[in-house]
């Protein structure tokens, strides 16, 4: 069993990979709810432009596979836009955040098709604004349908991030491959370790910050979930309504 | 000469090394070094960052003409790595989602915990560990290919065994009341009334992973796979011109992958229209 585990230093060395992990996925979950967001709701816009200019952005972000944005990103773009040195991080971030909007966009726009049409006539009758009925009708009711898959596009994205190693950026996997070439200075003291006990180790690192990630969407939907219980609880006595009228 | 020189030796031989010229000069030339590098040098070491692409590169159609027979070869690379290790996932993918659904615990526990472990954790790594983590510890040596089809297999396999899934659970439990009804042996059940039923409801499903495996199979480039990905890095090594290599392999992307999701859309309206 020992043998499976590596020497402190390493894990060491694959934590600050971890952290830079977590780091590119908090940028790019950032960028990509806000399309999302966006996407989501100008697809259900009674524009037909600006639906036909959402769903070219979900088609494309969909169509096109994660790794060829990711070094489209990387390489192609700083010379388009005449980027001397560019910024690795924020563009992976970008790359990742844009594929991530695209699906999300789709996620979105179905729970607000979820959530029943004669809400969204209540919310006209009762003069309400297009922004305050998406805010505080459509999107609080959307939600409980939005986060689950919302919790998997995510644990998708944690996926992708590995790919930022390929890039020259040194994530979780990228430390794996320090930490393991590290092995063969004449300088390294301890046990060496093979190449499958390095990635049995990063393998499951990658899935306790996947579970971690799940776990936090579950308590996010136990506590909307509760706050629906609640609200039921408010607006319920409907007959005491009645009864003070009369 | 001779002369001269041997009475002079004992007289250098006491002399200081401070009286010495030499040691004067040295010394003088070694402050003047100093002084010229503190006057030329700065304190930080920075490069000077006039790395900036040339300006003259435009988009080249003539170019992107003569990259295409190169892409073409790379793409039959990556496609067959997809249908192969496709094919390996819809048939694997089956076994996990009975697997799953066993009755017995010392099956059905190991199968879920595999499903949601090789769920989410990357492909890349996966990848690797077949590849080099495979080769490096045990007598098991895949090739670069049959490593991406391994790996593209067992990945998609448990995305496609959920299919599954969902696909049996749809079948009506009257379904299955009326084999037991009609005494059906548990194998009949399956293969005459459950499977005819469940896969089509699975198909639009499977049809979006192998949608998803085309665009996952690039990675093979990790691990030396002369795909679609190779042939882009490749050809930005030997021209210095990422720009029309990346974008060709992203719009050929694209090309491969909206119409294959408009085909899995009306596959699924048609299947959904039949079964009403």
């Amino acid at each position: 069993m020992s043998g499976l585990l590596l020497n402190p230093s390493q894990y060491q060395r694959l934590l600050e990979g971890a952290w830079f992990t977590v780091q590119i996925l908090g940028y790019s979950f950032v960028l990509g709810v806000f399309l999302s967001l966006v996407f989501g709701v100008l697809r259900l816009s009674d524009n037909r432009i600006v639906r036909g200019i959402a769903l070219t952005y979900t088609e494309f972000a969909r169509g096109i596979s994660s790794i060829v944005l990711l070094f489209i990103m990387a390489y192609a773009v700083p010379i388009l836009m005449g980027l001397p040195q560019a910024n690795l991080t924020l563009l992976a971030s970008i790359a990742l955040g844009l594929n991530m909007g695209g699906y999300g966009a789709e996620i979105i726009r179905g729970g607000i098709l979820s959530v029943p049409r004669g809400q969204t006539e209540a919310s006209i009758a009762l003069n309400l604004t297009n922004n305050q009925r998406l805010r505080h009708i459509i999107l609080p009711q959307a939600m409980r349908v939005i986060l689950p898959p919302m919790g998997n596009l995510t644990i998708e994205i944690l996926k992708g991030t590995a790919l930022v190693s390929l890039i020259g950026l040194v994530d979780l996997t990228g430390a794996e491959a320090l930490a393991f070439n590290g092995q063969a200075a004449p300088t390294f003291e301890g046990v060496r370790h093979s190449r499958a006990v390095f990635d049995l180790n990063v393998l499951v690192m990658y899935f306790v910050i996947a579970q971690a990630i799940n776990l936090l969407f579950r308590r996010f939907e136990a506590r909307i979930d509760a706050r629906f219980e609640s609200r039921k609880g408010e607006i319920a006595p409907v007959e005491d309504a009645i009864g003070a009228s009369k | 000469m001779s002369a001269q020189a041997s009475s002079s030796e004992p007289m250098i031989e006491h002399r200081s090394i401070w009286k010495r010229p030499v040691t004067w000069v040295a010394i003088v030339a070694f402050v003047a070094f100093l002084v010229i590098l503190y006057v030329l040098g700065t304190r930080e070491l920075t490069f000077g960052t006039d790395v900036a692409p040339d300006p003259n590169l435009k988009w080249d159609w003539p170019y992107v003409i003569s990259l295409i027979p190169d892409m073409l070869n790379a793409l039959s690379v990556t496609a067959f790595a997809t249908v192969y290790g496709f094919i390996l996932a819809v048939i694997l993918g089956f076994f996990l989602a009975l697997g799953r659904r066993s009755q017995s615990r010392w099956i059905s526990w190991p199968v879920s915990g595999f499903i949601e472990f090789v769920r989410s954790t990357p492909l890349l790594i996966q990848l690797y560990f077949l590849f080099f983590g495979l080769a490096s510890a045990t007598p098991i040596r895949f090739s670069s290919n049959q490593a991406l089809i391994l790996g593209l297999g067992i990945h998609y396999a448990t995305y496609c065994s959920e299919a599954y899934r969902a696909g049996i659970n749809s079948v009506p439990g009257g379904q299955w009341e009326a084999a037991t009804a009609m005494n059906l042996k548990p194998s009949t059940t399956w293969t005459r009334v459950i499977i005819p039923q469940a896969i089509p409801n699975a198909l639009p499903a499977l049809g979006n992973y192998l949608v998803a495996g085309f665009k996952d199979a690039p990675l093979g480039f990790a691990i030396n796979v002369t795909g679609l990905m190779f042939f882009a890095t490749t050809v930005r090594g030997r021209d210095f011109r990422p720009i029309e290599p990346f974008l060709m392999i992203g719009v050929g992307f694209l090309l491969v992958s909206l119409p294959a999701a408009w085909l899995i859309r009306r596959l699924e309206r048609r299947i959904s229209y039949d079964r009403i």
